[in-house]
């Protein structure tokens, strides 16, 4: 049972991937940093296959252990080291530095120490490079505070120190300057650019990168080269050779594991192997999507990985070819179209890709397909005004998709609004109708009239713009029968108010009203006939957001102010019901019930207050939801309404709360305890799946399914078989750890009567049992009900529910039974 | 990973009339042939018979006309003063007509006297026709009566008086020996029963009945009169089946095409319409010189003559059909070898290798895809692309706009390239389609040509010429606009119209970009 815990701001969708590089183990797993874990995939399904969360903040770096390629080092910004077992997801040993961690290196010559980057003591914004001395004492809980600093004015990226050879020297960079240090010799050697900028950029170095076998260092730089060092042993007689073909920063660089050819990457999106380090044999691999952030190789050489800006790994073949990419919930630069959810798969869809719409699974945390809006190559180049969506508005039934794609002009923006349709056949959206030029400057906000029934015919279109007029647009039946599609869709009506600029449009849940809030004022119009009925206003003040109450609240609009006012207007008395002193940024009515999400911004923290449009104090109010300006909310249907302990959420019950952040982090409320969202079964499960199907385990999978076969053909025998595995004797035996276990002449003469064949009403006797034990479930879950609402009927009583199950046994059987099970009882007490 | 997207080249929909197959059939004529004749021509029949000749009714004579002849075969002129309405009989070999005197004159066809004369009518006789069993002639006169007469004898079997003013149009049935109408100018149509001594039936038209016509089943019966075609449905007691007011002019004839499926109609206002005798919508429609007084089709729709107000026959002869089949000399594959292994479905045990499908790029794409902007923007202004698809053009210097490339790509031309970038500026810039890309594209070669105007005589001639379309363009909106506002008074003093508001709009943002682009 859910105790009545407290709401919880939990993360969801994935942190930013690029923390640090991803790195692969010895047998085919990529591990990599998200937001404060580290995930674990399958290199060959793709799949999430563990999550491993300990540390209280960012990762910043993760290394394989070089003595034992099970293990796994993570630092955090928590000032903390873990040591994993991968394998099991368990933390090893934790190893408290005290400062901040922001890079993490481990190196196989060096046993007993790993290199970190932190703050320098006292100083802000420069860093050092320490080793630090794991000790080996036991515990899990370990004090590393044997610091000694090998380099200092680093930087704080991990990508701009490499070790060398055989961690034979280490070299960093730092704005124009290298510096190489020899852990041997002791020795510093400082190179440096002439700081030169040009119109590509200035030349300050970005990453660098060692090769494994040879004395050379490659470092890139913001104007796009790269730079081969070689004998930097001498402080005057060095040599440097320059590679060109990025325009913009080199982001990484990475060499192969033979070290005969360099990987590296940039803004561009492509990933460019250059051969025998000379500058013209070279291989590419364009269009990855976003830029490239990291780039890391396995140890085999076989694969390659890319980490791009926008939370998306790409795992590439040693050959160049692409071969498989993971990605959760991409990150777009700027999410303009809002959280929306398609009614059709219940996935949240925004931005996506440049020019793309993703479709995001929040049960399964991944990316259902991604939709080509505009449909144009997208040129990554900054400083290119291309065209992105805007805006998305989904019909009732997800039938339709309307989408907006406008590109920044100097003169006139260019606009081009789209309609889709959902193509059954195909299982996808095919574009209908393509409206160039729909209004003369930016749509603010268009929405479909929801009507569930009239899908079809009666389906309306409505954009607001900035030119002062919304448009009506329609779906119009081709009359030519050779016409190839039936419907295309047109203007039907253009409305203005006094040629202010409209700036929201919603309608109301029946379709018959549709609100235009123009600046100052909201107007109200008649969807049938489109004559203005009424107008509202709470000057001063433009209308931020407007949304009608939905069920028992329809007579009701809401609507947020820019002077941080909430009013609530009744449309049946046409004047103000009641108005709240609200910085509201974000409102968001729930589609299932009338709750109403208002997200406010008040000194620098989000509030969430939760309120029905009939009675003006909050339902919910949760202060501090988080540090950051929440910019958008979504409320996402559940597929199952869920058992909530307290009457204080019940709000939550219906549908879940989405929100994204200034920061693109998006984050839910959860009434769950983090030990019940973090289940490792189902996890356990996917690796069991994603074992490779060998020939044993088909005979073995055959064999078994033949038994439960002759299972059920054998009947009765078989079920009490059943119950004795099931039986709790053999259970506690099997299950508890055997260190905790009495002797095994104690155990013995329990089990071996577990084993025994009991007598015909014994049988029974266990079944009933099984069914009381289960009503005694249903119980406690009524319960919960009752707790949850208190209109709602009681359930059958689980008395009436055990009559029914056992109708066949007569009442004195009955009673035997109850008087055999105490004693059943007793002996188990016996543990 | 993505594949290169091409670059997407915006499809406009094509305004104006629609290409249907019924825009392909009747287009598929040859320029006319014009004949003079001595008067209006009022009546062209054609023979039933090959070699369909058609007899054409003008001032005192009827011409036979052969199918491909410029001269009249035959001529018959025995008439004092105008004949009208030469009909030949369902064989082809009698040819009836009226004349001003009242006297009816039945030929033989390759005869040149009339072998009868039917004396009853006291004024002008403008109908006559026979009936389907082919030895009673009917007729209509302004004498307001409609006769019935048989041909052995030359008497006259009966005389109806029903009509109230001129009679002028008739027809027969196909199905019924004993049945026609007549159509007059007191506005009816009356349909008679040879064997009844009134009218069976009186349609009212509603304007002076210029001609009727029967379709070939007899169930419907068309009427042209004033502005309107009217059918009606004889067989439900002369319902109104659909009212077509498709001429702004008097129509004065019908016809029918060969298969039955068009109906055509011949007005005052030089239009023929053609309409579906299935939907009444017209599906295509024919422009002539001056107003239109007779018309006729042949068999199989060979030949469409127009008879005019001015005496001038014009005659349509159909194209002959192209054959396809010779033109394609290069012998394809058999058809075997593209669906070779098509259809073979993988056996569970076979290992299936897929080839990569090998998209085909066009030239500018692959220019495009290895970002060489200006070779692309030379592929695109080949004189194919340039010439037939100007949207092409127009979209990869869109593109090239969008990936901020297409100054330099427009940049360090020679004489000829710019000559050449001009004239298809200047040629298409007035288009509403390429206007907002192009102004800029102009914009733009302005700025950076500006240093060396005055060293080429040709390029020179060319600014000037984009000079003179702008502010042409510019002249054509303002006067567009002009009218819009004289139009918006008209409207704002019947109904609110809200159609026009937007629309208003529209054009205005139009001519605000090219004004400020002309500013610039």
């Amino acid at each position: 049972m859910v105790a009545p815990a407290t709401l919880r701001v939990v993360r969801c969708g994935g942190s930013t991937l690029h923390g640090a590089r991803a790195v692969f183990s010895a047998d085919s797993y990529l591990l990599c940093a998200s937001g404060d874990f580290v995930k674990m995939y399958s290199v060959a399904t793709e799949e999430t296959l563990r999550v491993m969360g300990g540390h209280a903040d960012l990762v910043t770096g993760i290394q394989l252990n070089p003595h034992n390629h099970m293990q796994l080092y993570s630092s955090s910004v928590d000032g903390s080291i873990k040591l994993w077992d991968f394998m099991d997801g368990i933390p090893i040993k934790t190893f408290v530095v005290g400062s901040k961690l922001l890079a993490l290196y481990a190196l196989a010559c060096c046993e007993d120490s790993v290199f970190v980057v932190i703050p320098k003591h006292g100083e802000r914004d420069t860093f050092q490079l320490v080793s630090v001395k794991l000790t080996k004492a036991a515990g899990q809980d370990l004090e590393a505070k044997e610091l000694s600093v090998v380099l200092d004015g680093v930087d704080a990226s991990p990508k701009r120190i490499a070790f060398g050879r055989e961690g034979e020297y280490v070299a960093s960079v730092k704005d124009v300057n290298l510096q190489v240090y020899f852990f041997k010799q002791k020795q510093l050697n400082r190179f440096s650019v002439s700081a030169t900028k040009t119109k590509s950029g200035n030349n300050h170095f970005t990453c660098i990168a060692c090769h494994p076998t040879e004395d050379c260092i490659a470092t890139g730089h913001a104007d796009g080269k790269i730079r081969l060092w070689r004998n930097f042993y001498h402080k005057k007689e060095y040599t440097f050779s320059t590679l060109h073909w990025h325009h913009d920063t080199v982001m990484d660089l990475a060499f192969s594991m033979e070290g005969t050819s360099l990987l590296s990457g940039g803004v561009e999106s492509v990933l460019v192997l250059w051969h025998n380090e000379s500058d013209c044999q070279k291989d590419f691999l364009p269009r990855l999507g976003s830029a490239i952030e990291y780039i890391s190789m396995s140890s085999d050489g076989a694969l390659c990985c890319t980490l791009h800006t926008d939370n998306r790994i790409t795992i590439i073949n040693s050959n160049l070819r692409f071969s498989k990419s993971i990605q959760g919930l991409i990150k777009s630069t700027d999410v303009k179209t809002g959280l929306v959810v398609d009614p059709r798969t219940k996935a949240l869809v925004l931005n996506g890709e440049p020019g793309h719409l993703q479709f995001y699974c929040l049960q399964s945390d991944q990316q259902l397909f991604s939709l080509d809006i505009v449909q144009r190559q997208y040129i990554h180049q900054a400083g290119l005004n291309q065209a992105d969506l805007v805006k998305v508005a989904f019909s009732a039934q997800g039938k339709w998709l309307a989408t907006v794609e406008e590109r920044e002009e100097v003169t006139d923006p260019e606009l081009q609004l789209k309609l889709w349709f959902y193509d059954e056949e195909t299982q996808s959206f095919k574009l209908n109708t393509r409206i160039n030029m729909p209004h003369e400057d930016h749509i603010t906000d268009m929405c479909f009239r929801n009507m569930d029934e009239l899908e079809d015919d009666s389906l309306i279109l409505v954009t607001a713009g900035k030119d002062c007029v919304f448009k009506v647009w329609v779906m119009v039946e081709d009359t030519d029968p050779e016409a190839q599609q039936s419907v295309s869709w047109s203007c039907d009506f253009v409305g203005s108010y006094h040629n202010y600029q409209a700036t929201n449009c919603c309608f109301s849940e029946d379709g018959s009203l549709l609100a235009v809030s123009f600046e100052e004022t909201v107007t109200v119009w008649d969807s049938v006939t489109w004559d203005l009925k009424c107008t509202f206003c709470h000057p001063p003040g433009k209308i931020r957001n407007i949304c009608f109450g939905r069920l028992t609240c329809s007579k009701y609009l809401i609507g947020a102010t820019d002077y941080g006012f909430l009013c609530c207007w009744n449309l049946l008395s046409c004047a103000l019901e009641w108005s709240a002193h609200l910085n509201v940024l974000v409102l968001q009515p729930d589609p299932l019930s009338e709750h109403i999400a208002a997200v406010s911004w008040l000194s620098k923290e989000s509030s969430l207050f939760v309120f029905k449009p009939n009675e003006p104090r909050p339902i919910y109010i949760q202060r501090n939801l988080c540090k950051e300006k929440i910019q958008l909310a979504a409320f996402v249907p559940r597929d199952e309404p869920e058992t909530i302990g307290s009457e204080k959420y019940l709000w939550l019950r219906r549908s879940q709360l989405f929100f994204l952040t200034d920061t693109q982090e998006l984050m839910t409320l959860s009434t769950k305890s983090l030990e019940e969202r973090l289940t490792p079964s189902s996890k356990q499960l996917a690796v069991e799946e994603s074992l490779a199907v060998t020939p044993f385990s088909l005979l073995l999978g055959k064999h078994r399914r033949q038994q439960s076969q002759e299972d059920i053909d054998l009947g009765k025998l078989v079920v009490r078989n059943k119950h004795e595995q099931d039986s709790p004797a053999v259970k506690e035996l099997l299950h508890t750890p055997a260190h905790v276990l009495p002797s095994a002449s104690f155990l013995c003469p329990i089990f071996i009567n577990s084993l025994l064949i009991s007598k015909e009403n014994k049988s029974a006797e266990e079944f009933a049992d099984e069914v009381e034990m289960e009503s005694e479930k249903t119980e406690d879950d009524s319960d919960e009900e009752r707790d949850v609402t208190e209109t709602e009927q009681e359930d059958t009583s689980p008395m009436e529910l055990l009559g029914e199950m056992t109708c066949k046994l007569s009442k004195s059987q009955e009673k035997e039974l109850r008087k055999i099970r105490k004693m059943d009882y007793s002996w188990i007490s016996a543990f | 990973m993505a594949t290169y997207k091409p670059v997407v080249v915006q499809a406009f929909p094509k305004l104006g009339e629609r290409i249907t197959q019924d825009t392909v059939y009747w287009r598929g004529y040859k320029t006319p042939v014009q004949i003079k004749e001595f008067g209006a021509v009022n009546k062209i029949d054609f023979s039933p018979v090959p070699p369909y000749n058609y007899a054409v009714t003008a001032s005192s004579r009827i011409h036979i006309y052969g199918r491909y002849s410029q001269e009249p075969i035959k001529t018959f002129s025995r008439f004092k003063d105008a004949a009208y309405c030469a009909t030949h009989r369902d064989d082809g070999n009698l040819l009836v007509a009226g004349s001003e005197e009242g006297s009816i004159r039945l030929f033989d066809i390759n005869g040149k006297a009339p072998l009868r004369q039917f004396d009853g009518h006291t004024k002008a006789v403008h109908v006559v026709g026979f009936l389907s069993d082919k030895y009673r002639i009917f007729s209509g006169g302004d004498d307001y009566s409609s006769n019935l007469w048989d041909i052995p004898s030359a008497t006259e079997i009966v005389s109806y008086s029903e009509h109230t003013d001129y009679v002028r149009c008739g027809c027969a049935s196909k199905v019924n020996a004993d049945v026609f109408i007549t159509g007059s100018y007191d506005h009816t149509v009356k349909l008679f029963d040879a064997r009844t001594k009134s009218s069976v039936m009186t349609i009212e038209h509603g304007q002076p009945v210029e001609s009727v016509l029967l379709f070939p089943s007899g169930g419907l019966l068309v009427s042209a009169g004033g502005r309107y075609v009217k059918v009606w449905d004889v067989l439900k007691g002369g319902q109104l089946l659909v009212s077509l007011k498709n001429h702004h002019k008097t129509v004065t004839c019908l016809c029918l095409n060969s298969s039955g499926q068009r109906l055509l109609s011949g007005s005052l206002d030089r239009h023929v319409k053609i309409y579906s005798t299935t939907s009444y919508k017209v599906v295509h429609s024919f422009n002539y010189a001056t107003s239109i007084l007779s018309l006729a089709l042949s068999p199989e729709d060979e030949t469409i003559v127009v008879g005019m107000t001015n005496g001038v026959l014009n005659i349509k002869h159909r194209k002959p059909e192209e054959r396809k089949e010779k033109s394609r000399k290069k012998r394809q594959p058999a058809y075997r070898t593209y669906v070779k292994g098509r259809t073979y479905m993988p056996k569970q045990e076979d290992f299936c290798v897929s080839k990569p499908v090998k998209r085909v790029l066009r030239k500018y794409d692959k220019l495009l895809k290895s970002f060489q902007s200006s070779k692309a923007l030379d592929a695109v202004l080949e004189p194919p692309i340039r010439l037939y698809t100007p949207e092409v053009t127009v979209a990869v210097m869109q593109e090239l706009h969008r990936r901020g490339t297409l100054r330099s790509a427009l940049a360090g031309r020679d004489e000829k390239q710019v000559n050449l970038l001009l004239t298809f500026v200047a040629r298409r810039v007035i288009e509403p389609r390429f206007t907002p890309v192009l102004v800029m594209v102009a914009d733009m070669i302005t700025d950076i040509y500006q240093p060396v105007v005055g060293q080429s005589a040709i390029v020179d001639r060319q600014f000037l010429r984009l000079q003179e379309a702008i502010g042409k363009e510019i002249d054509y909106q303002e006067e567009l606009l002009e009218v819009l506002g004289m139009m918006d008074t008209l409207f704002a003093t019947f109904t609110k119209k809200r159609a026009t508001y937007l629309e208003e709009n529209k054009s205005n943002g139009l001519t605000e970009t090219i004004e400020t682009n002309m500013n610039n």
